[in-house]
């Protein structure tokens, strides 16, 4: 099987993460119920007689996978794979909306046609005149890692060399408000702010100079925390990884209840420097791919930013990432990435 | 008259997000769709719907939108006549 590699990474965030060389340089504290994701200047990669009907989730879609493929050097990918959890829910809401209000008449093919979870690969296929394979996975917290288990297994099996993919959500405006009154409800809840972003990567057969590797993955939609430990056990074994060979565990905590998850990850490593990078973030069911856009600039750079330090433990160098994320208990990913 | 297309140009700076237009950039004359506005099919559907939701004007032959749809003086012109609201 052929080996996977990720060429580039571009990440729009709430943070300064698109505009910028640096690498969490200048730190927006994200505080209060909600957080907008700091926009690009969506002119410079999107003509304004198309963005016109791009609600958010398409237009940080099609900007961030546009910087990545020029990263990569890259005019035209064999695949566009991309993983959401709730799509474009900014023209769901407003459909569905209209639909009461106007008692079922008067509905416009705008909000409708831009409703659908598959919307940004579709304008981002448009955009490059890209006939390629094109999938979306909505799969809520193992959207994106549904995506870039694709398009790991085409590259692996040689189905194609060079594989855009992506993982994108925006806020809405109101669905978000009834899951935060939720959260909210007790202490045991999530502990960041909800919200949005796009982290689209090239990932690619052929190895670069320098190239960081995806080494493997694996999901689970359901597991105890015994169930987890006996997981990972089998995830490094099946990759010939030693606990003390992780430099770093970039872990996707929260604060909510279900964090004893990441604790009970984070005590295999106690060698290893522990990151998490949620309350830079925000929570979002494809806020895992900031995370990887974190990994990869770690590995690049070899560099790490201090607010993502949650314990630390000195390594001269980073050559071993492992990535786990979980949403309420369920859809746990493993993600190990090499330099 | 003058009210109703002003009226008009709001309308559709907002509905179909015509964000790079202000009201005072669209003469009454200027083509709504082609070299004017740039309008497109989407966007034609939008109007009608507009057209029936606000004005109580329902268009049955797409062929009279290719005519009502001109500009916003033949718009105003057409809703002055036929509206029901």
């Amino acid at each position: 099987m052929k080996k996977v590699f990720i060429d580039s990474a571009v990440s729009i965030s709430a943070q300064n993460t698109f505009d910028t060389y640096g690498f969490l340089e200048e730190i927006k504290d994200i505080s209060g119920k909600t957080v907008s994701a700091n926009y690009p200047n969506y002119r410079d990669y999107i003509a304004l007689a198309a963005s016109r009907r791009m609600a958010t989730a398409v237009k940080m879609g099609v900007t961030a996978a546009s910087k990545a493929l020029e990263k990569a050097n890259l005019k035209q990918p064999d695949a566009i794979i991309t993983g959401t959890g709730m799509g474009c829910i900014e023209d769901t809401e407003k459909f569905l909306n209209n639909i009461i209000s106007n008692e079922e008449a008067f509905l416009t093919p705008t909000p409708f046609i831009q409703s659908t979870h598959n919307t940004v690969g579709a304008q981002i296929a448009l955009g490059l005149n890209c006939k390629a394979y094109n999938n979306t996975y909505v799969h809520a917290a193992l959207s994106f890692e549904s995506a870039l288990l694709d398009a790991q297994l085409l590259l692996q099996q040689d189905e194609g060399k060079h594989v855009l993919v992506g993982g994108v959500d925006e806020l809405g405006k109101e669905i978000i408000n009834y899951v935060r009154l939720m959260e909210d409800r007790d202490s045991s809840g999530i502990q960041v702010p909800f919200s949005e972003g796009a982290s689209f990567f090239v990932v690619s057969s052929e190895a670069k100079e320098a190239a960081i590797q995806l080494v493997d993955m694996e999901v689970c939609s359901t597991a105890s925390e015994e169930k987890l430990q006996e997981n990972l056990k089998g995830f490094l074994l099946r990759n010939k990884i030693e606990p003390f060979q992780i430099d770093v565990l970039i872990a996707g905590r929260n604060g909510d209840a279900f964090d004893v998850y990441y604790d009970s990850a984070s005590s295999f490593f106690e060698n290893a420097t522990e990151l998490h990078y949620k309350h830079l973030s925000g929570e979002f069911y494809t806020a895992s791919s900031f995370g990887l856009w974190a990994a990869y600039e770690i590995l690049n750079r070899q560099e790490i930013p201090k607010p993502l330090i949650y314990k630390d433990e000195s390594t001269s160098e980073i050559n071993t990432i492992l990535l786990y994320n979980q949403f309420k208990g369920r859809d746990h990913s493993f993600i190990l990435l090499k330099r | 008259m003058t009210e109703l297309k002003q009226e008009l140009k709001e309308k559709i700076i907002e509905q179909l997000n015509l964000e790079e237009f202000t009201v005072a950039d669209i003469a009454d004359d200027d083509a709504l769709f082609g070299d004017g506005l740039g309008l497109d099919s989407i966007d034609a559907l939008e109007l009608i719907v507009m057209l029936d939701k606000d004005y109580g004007i329902q268009l049955t032959d797409p062929k009279e939108g290719q005519e009502i749809f001109k500009s916003i003086a033949v718009l105003a012109d057409y809703i002055a006549d036929k509206r029901a609201k």
